[in-house]
């Protein structure tokens, strides 16, 4: 079994997202696709599954080339995908999902449900998946619902099964298990591809790796390479990997947040009373794996969740119960964790968007009128000194990368007087280089006396940043570490286990 | 490096967070607010005399006898029952506590005989005849709101219920004539009420526009074009092209003798055994069947049904002909059942009611047709009521099915989850 992709090229508008990429698997071998955000990846993945169209190249199996004009055809070809983001239909059990597309009928075309759970009970047992079939799949944890994923691909036979991004919202845990799965997927004859910009794992299964950047593949690399030499492969020079700072010179103490509860319009509690401080210069970093509260602890700080309980104190005002104009103008900063959603609004310019929270009046707004000129002025200043690469301060933010589209909304939240910065996943999505600039960002704002709250899910950025770390687990703190604690602790913590000696 | 322990002390972490209580007070609003409103009416009103409820028809097995209370006696002893069904449900919401279903509908029950008793004081109220008059006025809500669950379900919100029903209504009136057979007619309805689904896709589907716009649209549209139609082609020609034949009701042999449930369920227009037919078939297949299965997909999760290789566009045009051909034939009642010719703009905004039938159903077939049987019995309660002579004014009564549905679809819904994708149009890539 060979599956071979020869000089695909793939053009949106005037982009080349493919640019003539040719690249081979072989039944029983993991090949890694290693390759920033933006490196044009999934776009190549998603012509192999027939989703787009290339515009030149083919795709050739055992020698025969492909006609591949729908996620169909790939499947009836023997390929297989599991998506970065699941293609799972939330309300329907796991049996129907494995099903869909591939229904078992009986008379009339009534559904076979009896023989799809013995299908799912089947595979699930071959690689001890220990997935209950008739188990509502929104109702699953996100690692539970990654294997529903391998089941459905797995029941249609294939041959080439494709790994998007598979470890983006796994725990350290489930993504040593993953890894095991492959193996298993290898051994069993099936040829893997396994897309991903973390080099860590790569270089755990990968047999071959091939490197893209902007599009082209830039070379092929062994996997006894360093992480230094992979990185720097994949962005075209020499990486920082550690973020320089020092030891942080702390404050009093500043953000105080004690049994803070909240839940969602259904009364599903999302953040179960947790307590903790952060001091001015210091940065806590939130740590693990997404959907554990996160998102509705940060978004309850700056006043956006409405069922709150408890008690969010900074500099000793109560934040609890306020509106989010009043939060903004108690300082704090927040950079949100979807920046096409919540962060940037697409269609305005550079500019709009850097006044996006500050509409209110001075300095860019008197007697209702916006001062375009000082906007203009701010915008210019801010775009060089945050380095946007864009054409000018009136292009619209959506027409940016997702590194430069960050680096707005952090200029953005940094140019205010700020006396708390939250900041969401601040590097998702986000090429190398703007990487390193954020985080150096963070830092200094931390150094100049600011506390600092970063969640990330990434355990790489959470390390990197913190002065402490603090883990969550279905919405609860299961405890507040120094930032040397070792990564398996971490990992263990992220599964809710209380490590003999961390504190809560 | 100081690691700081809350002022609680650790407690266990737990796998399953808890859930509070978010608790709406509508419901105990709304049953306090009807509650008063009825003891208002009964205290302000000058009602006296006894009221009979007649249970029995010709033709049953068995004759019940009618059942006489007195009017205003019945409407106190009912204001109390509901004063108590408030208070429980204002109890509830005190202790975080949602009102449950039941209540509510003890509560619509009881309040409903009260209000009756009290209405139609010194006369005879003909229950079998209401209840078998609301299910025949329901006959194209149902229809319409299977047409709104099927095109809900697979994606597209189907605002054009009431063109479809209006189109069904003049293709039946049209087609029915010439045919000279009510049943071609009824086909030429589902095949009116398809011809406006496949616009609505065309736009819709293939051309992103959006949804609510298009149905909208096109509901102006089928008024415009039967009422032109109308003029220039049935009216002059009225004999021949705008008088079809009828479909009169139909015994169900030894079912439509059994008191009570057979003159009200079995004693109907062919129609309804469509209906009853429909009901049962749409359900089974959305739940049931491989095609089924595909519609939920679409309309939950297109991206995820085009990744296994479902045809989403065609899964989208498939569903939406066919719920339009239900709506349509839906329409047939109005020229085939209700009167036996077309009239402009007969349907009176029925299938606005339809679609507020889908949202109070919560998307699901047969709460829908619940839904809309609720709808069907406030229409005829008005005619009804207005027959034996209530003091309630008319122009008050002419509302009640459309403050039913603000009330139904605002109030007493719950939580309900429309189909994650229904108005998105689905672009590939």
């Amino acid at each position: 079994m060979q599956l071979e992709l020869r000089d695909v090229t793939k053009r949106f508008g005037s982009l080349v997202a493919n640019d003539r990429i040719s690249l081979t698997v072989a039944g029983g071998e993991i090949h890694c696709l290693l390759g920033e955000n933006g490196a044009g990846k999934s776009t190549l993945m998603n012509v192999l599954y027939g989703l787009y169209r290339a515009d030149e190249g083919e795709i050739v199996l055992d020698g025969e080339p492909l006609q591949l004009d729908g996620p169909g055809d790939a499947i009836a070809a023997g390929i297989g995908m599991v998506h970065q983001h699941f293609m799972l239909v939330p309300v329907f059990t796991v049996a129907e999902n494995v099903m869909l597309g591939n229904e078992e009928t009986g008379v009339a075309g009534s559904l076979d449900i009896d023989a799809a759970r013995a299908r799912v009970r089947e595979i699930s047992d071959r690689f001890g998946f220990h997935v209950d079939p008739d188990a509502v799949v929104g109702d699953l944890p996100v690692g539970v619902q990654q294997r529903v994923e391998i089941i459905k691909v797995l029941s249609r036979e294939a041959k080439v099964l494709v790994f998007d991004e598979p470890t983006a919202v796994l725990t350290p845990q489930e993504t040593d298990e993953l890894m095991e799965i492959m193996r298993q997927l290898r051994a069993s004859g099936t040829a893997v591809v396994f897309i991903t910009h973390k080099l860590r794992e790569v270089r755990e299964v990968a047999d071959r790796i091939t490197v893209i950047r902007r599009g082209r593949v830039v070379g092929e690399a062994d996997p006894t390479a360093t992480n230094t030499e992979l990185a720097a492969l994949m962005v075209g020079r020499p990486v920082e990997l550690t973020v320089q700072k020092d030891a942080p010179t702390l404050g009093e103490e500043a953000l105080v947040v004690r049994d803070l509860t909240v839940a969602d319009s259904t009364g599903m509690v999302h953040v179960n009373g947790i307590s903790f401080e952060v001091r001015a210069g210091e940065v806590l970093a939130v740590a693990g794996v997404q959907g554990n509260g996160q998102t509705e602890l940060t978004e309850a700080l700056l006043g956006l969740q409405e069922h709150v309980k408890g008690s969010i104190r900074l500099d000793g005002r109560e934040l609890v119960g306020r509106k989010v104009r009043q939060v903004l103008d108690a300082g704090v900063g927040f950079v949100p964790e979807d920046r096409q959603v919540d962060g940037l609004v697409g269609t305005f310019s550079i500019a709009e968007n850097l006044m996006l929270d500050r509409s209110f009046g001075a300095p860019f707004v008197r007697a209702g009128s916006v001062q375009v000129g000082r906007l203009e002025e701010f915008a210019r200043e801010k775009l060089q000194e945050y380095d946007v690469r864009a054409p000018g301060i009136h292009t619209p933010a959506g027409n940016l990368s997702g590194g430069n589209q960050q680096k707005v909304v952090v200029a953005r939240e940094l140019s205010r007087d700020l006396r708390l910065l939250v900041a969401a996943q601040p590097t998702r999505g986000v090429d190398v280089g703007s990487i390193e600039f954020i985080h150096q960002q963070i830092i200094a704002t931390r150094d100049s006396g600011v506390p600092v709250l970063v969640v990330s899910t990434e355990l790489d950025e959470v390390v990197a940043l913190a002065d402490r770390i603090m883990v969550l687990y279905r919405g609860q703190v299961v405890g507040i570490v120094p930032a040397d604690t070792p990564r398996e602790v971490l990992g263990l913590m992220m599964t809710g286990e209380r490590p003999a000696g961390a504190v809560a | 490096m100081t690691t700081s322990a809350p002022t609680t002390g650790p407690a266990p972490v737990t796998d399953t967070p808890p859930v509070i209580a978010v608790v709406s007070k509508k419901a105990p609003v709304i049953l306090a607010v009807v509650t008063v409103a009825l003891a208002a009416a009964v205290a302000l009103g000058s009602q006296s005399g006894d009221t009979s409820f007649r249970l029995a028809t010709r033709n049953d097995f068995v004759e019940i006898p009618d059942i006489t209370v007195p009017a205003v006696g019945t409407a106190w002893v009912a204001v109390v029952l509901m004063a108590l069904c408030a208070a429980e449900s204002v109890r509830r919401y005190l202790a975080h506590r949602d009102t449950p279903l039941w209540l509510v509908a003890v509560f619509s029950v009881i309040g409903m005989i009260g209000f009756l008793g009290w209405a139609a004081a010194g006369a005879t109220l003909p229950v079998v005849g209401l209840l078998a008059g609301a299910l025949a006025l329901a006959v194209p809500l149902v229809f319409g709101a299977l047409g709104g669950v099927l095109g809900e379900r697979v994606g597209v919100v189907n605002i054009a219920i009431d063109g479809q029903l209006l189109a069904g209504a003049f293709a039946a009136a049209l087609v029915g004539s010439v045919a000279g057979s009510a049943w071609v007619g009824v086909l030429g309805a589902a095949a009116a009420g398809a011809l406006v689904a496949l616009i609505l896709g065309v736009f819709a589907i293939s051309y992103f526009v959006d949804q609510v716009i298009v149905g909208v649209v096109l509901n102006v549209l089928i008024v415009g074009l039967t009422s032109f139609m109308f003029s220039q082609v049935l009216a002059p020609n009225a004999a021949d092209l705008n008088s079809p034949p009828r479909l009169g009701p139909v015994t169900i042999p030894v079912l439509g003798d059994i008191p009570v449930i057979g003159p009200i369920l079995f004693r109907q227009s062919a129609l309804v055994y469509l209906l009853y037919v429909a009901v049962a078939v749409v359900t089974w297949a959305l739940y049931r069947t491989k095609w089924g299965l595909r519609v939920r997909a679409v309309g939950e999760h297109p991206k995820a049904a085009d990744t296994v290789g479902i045809d989403v566009v065609r899964t989208r045009y498939r569903t939406v002909l066919i719920a339009g051909a239900i709506a349509g034939a839906g329409g047939a009642f109005y020229t085939l059942v209700s009167v036996s010719q077309f009239n402009r703009e007969m349907t009176g905004g029925a299938g606005y009611i339809a679609l507020a039938a889908v949202i109070f159903g919560k998307w699901d077939p047969i709460r829908a047709t619940l839904a809309a049987l609720l709808f069907g019995f406030a229409s005829n309660l008005q005619g009804v009521l207005s027959v034996i002579g209530s003091p309630v004014p008319s122009e008050f009564m002419l509302m009640l099915p459309y403050v039913v549905t603000v009330f139904a679809v605002a109030g007493l819904v719950g939580q309900s989850r429309a189909p994650a994708a229904s108005g998105v149009p689905y672009r590939k890539g």
